[in-house]
């Protein structure tokens, strides 16, 4: 989320899928859309058919290969070198897009005197500490701009606490509201010319060089997407996790953001970044988080000793002068209402003490080493399949034999619920069913069908799905098994009445139940969330009614206006009258389907072309009017001056579109939010065959974290002769993730029945390998085998002087279910980038031989054999 | 009767149609009463739970069983498209694997035994509450904490958003826990 969130303010997808169909060049990186995304990919189908130009930049060819105009492979893990080439060949070539840099980024800010840029200092921007391994972003601000203090000391943050997605936004280390620009843009200092400097030597050579992809073809894609700008044109960006499951992840996201600003394409028809995710509610899942480091609505949690003292102090350390964050103790006060009710006062700060504090790395990964280690007793598991579906399988599973208990839930027995009889630990000797002291609880859950309850979908658009049936026998709804859960807690609390049920005592916890077996009404939470007037008790139709005063509550304010009254549910109306799909489903904020679209129109209000109109200034009407919810002020006109004193968005320009940033632009440079530096930078994978060319001196992203120990070796590159060749793991159109809702079923396992290792001809022949033999694929951490794939459609690629083969692996397969096979994710490592703790699993080293390797405890020793040979 | 038996007679449907014999002329009786899997069925609207594109679902169902599960035609995104997941989700809950029964395994044994739901969740509410109980800090160096590390949660992405919302009130508003975590990333 950072990556957009830094960038243009909010951490999701700017545009609707529909509205590919509107675009004139469409740049599919770091995802196989026709493959992964299939039914949204009619969209791109259908541009394509309108004269659209479609791009797809892969190491693999894949079907959206074949539906492109153009394919380029590259070497995995070379992405921001790509886009940093596209960033230089439109910086240089003058094919940016003036009229919108100058009015809607911050291209003309001037940054301080002692930032010192990456390209200056051989990899590292200015703030960094080496001993600390990160960097204190203070040099980073803008020119005029006060360091957030007290009492002389940068007010902490997060810096220090990790975690990252609350930090979609600025206004974290400093004020910026204040700077000073150069409208000319030729300050050497602005920042329009900083990243002129950052980029200049992301060549076409550079690009040959690092990504293995020939000059004048990546000069024909650059010429190609950098065409889609412009008053009539707009070009959009499509990617998935090809690009967020890197060390650089976040980064190379940034580096797209960059290039659709410089380009004018965010908040218009056919632009924008359409990040694609591959769960159902995965947009959801972080908008209402089930995650460590932030509150419904990307407000962040408090951190133990750094902005947690007083709630004055976190509200502080949170709010902006202007823009929408300035209302961030209105959402916040919401919230602490919406969950603790009457409990909350503004005498005991509204309930903040009894959120937990954070104290360090509570991630998934963080906490499933701390599991290895001891350190946890219990652990849940609601839809997710980690024995198979984690980074470095084998230590997955060692470390759910150290809980004292673990509760599964899902539709099947899936193989984390079964670690501790059938694993390949047990296969292999290296745990005994019997020594293994976990106790197991497997409990089954219920079907979409057999639950009401909304997904949040790719494009933020909340959509309702309705129970038609009765989960079969004691199969229930998570939120039957949380709510029934949460009642015990409640009425153990209400008899232990000891300031730690405190929290437990003040959560409001009644719903109204249904059926025999006492469903909560999905739709009564859908109510929380969403918000009341206390008042009057009336439900709330937008976040700009929420107050500070404790007379309003709302569980998330993004999602405010889905259920606006007792008798109507947004997300569950199913009545589309346009293109957006308008009248279907509840997109959020307020059901924009583009956001920031203010910047469909010119500074004047005026649309840019007939043929991009979207959304314009009516002067007669003196509102904002045309084809969507406007994500602006609806009757602030395009010349209205900032008056700081009223806050909001009437705290910022009338010409500036991206109104949760405190100056209102789209951020070319970031400066506060992100932990790897303001810029962009490349650095190679953690484990990677090939030096940096850009910074020798740093090979990986510095502040990134390889959680490297005994058991969770890496390979030395970039010179590790054990491990030639670049390895990356990828997703099938026919199975799901790690499996769990696919592999049981027979028409999908028949579909893709086994596990492969995808390899070109010249791999194989380097192997002596033929079509269809079984090979073994070896990193570090553990072996397993495949059936080679021997196709063309890999290619090896030229890297500095070298050929460089890659494997292409589906990670769909495990133990259990119709179809089994080897896990592809116990090659890879526990990894950790530094924005948003996320591994790298898209580029990383490792070796093919011929043959299966044995089973049972001797695959152990032929992994240690050769783990051993070095030459 | 005899009139109606003649009409259907395949020769006189073609001489008097000019048809080849391979239409509706054809049909036998049985064919002629052949109605799709979803006749009689209720349609509820469903969203296919596997990707985030989000395609629209007709649900069919009739007398309490789930008969189809097709791409809705309405919908604005997916215009009546499923790709080969979304149009297995009928099979993802009828298939025989389905869990219907709690399963419990006891500490260091060899095989599950079925327990029924009431036991489980009380004797999940009491591992939880026990481990709390003595885990639990309500301050350090007299600062707030109110939090556990001992019990996590991990899971989201294909749960629903008030699924999500209950997990993290409950979890973190209500018992301190901290270690929460799901698929999603960036």
């Amino acid at each position: 989320m950072p990556g957009l969130g830094t960038s243009v303010g909010r951490g999701g997808a700017t545009t609707a899928q529909q509205s590919l169909a509107d675009s004139d060049a469409i740049l599919i990186m770091g995802s196989s859309m026709a493959e992964q995304h299939p039914v949204g990919y009619q969209w791109v189908v259908e541009a394509r058919e309108r004269g659209c130009k479609v791009i797809h930049v892969d190491p693999r060819f894949t079907r959206t290969s074949a539906t492109a105009d153009i394919w380029v492979p590259l070497r995995a893990g070379s992405d921001i070198v790509f886009l940093g080439g596209l960033i230089h060949y439109v910086l240089e070539n003058e094919k940016w897009f003036k009229e919108y840099v100058l009015h809607y980024t911050n291209a003309s800010t001037i940054l301080r005197d002692d930032y010192v840029d990456a390209e200056d200092a051989g990899g590292l921007f200015s703030g960094w500490d080496a001993e600390k391994k990160k960097y204190d972003p203070e040099t980073w601000l803008y020119k005029g701009s006060e360091p957030k203090k007290e009492n002389g000391q940068s007010l902490p943050g997060h810096h220090d606490a990790g975690g990252g997605h609350a930090k979609d936004r600025g206004g974290e280390a400093g004020n910026t509201t204040e700077f000073e620009t150069d409208d000319t843009l030729q300050h050497p200092r602005c920042i329009f010319q900083v990243l002129k400097r950052h980029f200049a030597r992301y060549t076409p050579e550079m690009v040959e060089r690092s990504c293995g992809v020939p000059q004048d073809v990546f000069l024909r894609v650059a010429e190609t997407y950098a065409a889609a700008s412009g008053r009539s044109k707009t070009g959009c960006i499509c990617y998935a996790v090809g690009w967020t499951q890197h060390s650089t992840g976040v980064q190379i996201i940034r580096a797209a953001a960059i290039l659709q600003l410089l380009l004018g394409n965010f908040g218009r028809p056919g632009g924008g970044i359409l990040a694609l995710r591959g769960h159902a509610s995965i947009q959801g899942s972080t908008d209402i988080p089930t995650l460590y480091d932030i509150l419904p609505g990307y407000m962040p949690m408090p951190f133990f000793d750094a902005d947690s003292k007083t709630f004055e102090q976190y509200i502080k350390q949170h709010s902006t002068e202007a823009g929408l964050w300035t209302k961030f103790e209105d959402f916040m006060v919401s919230f602490l209402k919406a969950w603790y009710g009457d409990a909350a006062t503004k005498e005991n700060q509204w309930g903040f003490n009894f959120l937990p504090r954070v104290t360090g790395d509570h991630s998934e990964l963080g906490y499933w080493l701390d599991m290895k280690d001891g350190k946890l007793e219990g652990l849940f598991v609601m839809g997710q399949n980690p024995a198979v579906g984690a980074p470095n399988g084998r230590l997955q599973r060692k470390a759910m034999a150290n809980l004292k208990w673990l509760v599964v839930r899902d539709l099947v027995e899936i193989e984390t619920s079964t670690f501790w009889k059938d694993s390949p630990e047990i296969e292999r000797g290296e745990l005994r069913t019997e020594d293994i002291a976990t106790e197991v609880f497997l409990m089954p859950a219920a079907g979409p069908a057999e639950k009401s309850g909304s997904f949040t979908n790719t494009q933020r658009l909340l959509q309702w799905h309705n129970k038609a049936v009765e989960p079969p026998g004691d199969a229930r709804s998570e939120l039957w098994f949380v709510y029934h859960l949460g009642r015990m807690f409640k009425g153990r609390a209400a008899r232990e009445r000891t300031p730690k049920n405190d929290a437990l005592n003040a959560l409001t916890w009644e719903l109204p139940t249904e059926g025999a077996v006492a469903e909560p009404s999905a739709e009564a939470v859908l109510a929380e969330i969403n918000g009341r007037d206390l008042t009057t008790g009336k439900l709330l139709s937008t976040f700009e009614d929420l107050k500070r005063d404790g007379t309003t509550m709302s569980g998330c304010w993004i999602y405010t206006g889905v259920k606006p009254a007792e008798n109507r549910n947004v997300a569950n109306e199913r009545s589309a009258h346009d293109a957006l799909g308008h009248g279907w489903g509840f997109a959020w904020p307020k059901d924009t389907r583009i956001i920031y679209n203010r910047a469909s129109a010119a500074p004047d209000g005026t649309p840019w072309s007939e043929e991009k109109k979207f959304v314009w200034w009516d002067e007669e009407k003196r509102e904002w009017t045309g084809k969507d919810i406007t994500d602006f002020k609806k009757d602030m006109p395009p010349d209205h001056k900032r008056d700081l004193s009223k806050g909001g968005l009437e705290a910022l320009d009338g010409d500036k579109p991206f109104g949760m940033h405190p100056d209102g632009r789209g951020w070319l440079y970031v400066n506060s939010g992100l932990k790897d530096g303001p810029l962009p930078t490349h650095f190679e994978p953690l484990e990677s065959p090939v030096e940096n060319p850009l910074y020798p001196q740093h090979q990986s992203n510095p502040p990134s974290d390889k959680k490297q120990r005994p058991d969770n070796p890496y390979a030395s590159t970039p010179h590790d002769s054990r491990f030639p060749f670049v390895l990356t793991t990828y997703r099938l159109t026919e199975h799901h993730t790690a499996g769990g809702m696919s592999r049981s079923l027979s028409h999908l396992s028949e579909l893709q029945p086994e596990l492969f290792a995808e390899i070109s001809l010249e791999l194989a022949e380097l192997t002596g390998v033929s079509p269809n033999d079984y090979v073994t694929i070896v990193t570090p951490r553990a072996l397993i085998s495949a059936r080679a794939l021997v196709t063309p459609r890999m290619t090896p690629l030229i890297i500095q002087g070298h050929q460089i083969h890659q494997v292409g692996l589906p990670y769909h397969w495990g133990w259990k279910g119709i179809v089994t096979g080897d896990v592809a994710n116990d090659l890879l490592a526990i990894s950790q980038d530094p924005n948003v703790r996320i591994m790298e699993t898209k580029g990383l080293v490792c070796n093919l031989i011929p043959g299966r390797h044995p089973a049972g405890h001797k695959a152990l020793d032929e992994l240690h054999e050769l783990l051993e040979e070095r030459p | 009767m005899l009139r109606d038996l003649l009409s259907r007679w395949p020769v006189l449907q073609q001489i008097r149609t000019g048809s080849d014999g391979t239409g509706a002329e054809s049909w036998s009786e049985r064919t002629r009463n052949l109605k799709p899997k979803t006749a009689g069925c209720e349609v509820t609207r469903g969203v296919c739970p596997y990707c985030a594109v989000g395609c629209g679902q007709l649900v069919y169902h009739k007398d309490g069983k789930l008969i189809s599960i097709e791409g809705d035609p309405a919908s604005p995104i997916s215009r009546g498209h499923l790709c080969p997941k979304g149009s297995n989700t009928h099979q993802l809950h009828t298939h025989p694997g389905r869990l219907t029964k709690v399963k419990y395994r006891r500490p260091h044994a060899k095989d599950w035994e079925d327990i029924d739901l009431d036991t489980a969740m009380n004797m999940i509410a009491d591992r939880v509450w026990d481990a709390r109980e003595r885990t639990f800090e309500e301050t350090r160096n007299g600062e707030s904490l109110m939090q556990t590390t001992a019990i996590a949660h991990l899971g989201g992405a294909t749960l629903d958003n008030e699924e999500n919302y209950l997990i993290k009130k409950l979890f973190s508003g209500g018992l301190g826990m901290v270690c929460i975590s799901n698929q999603a990333r960036i």
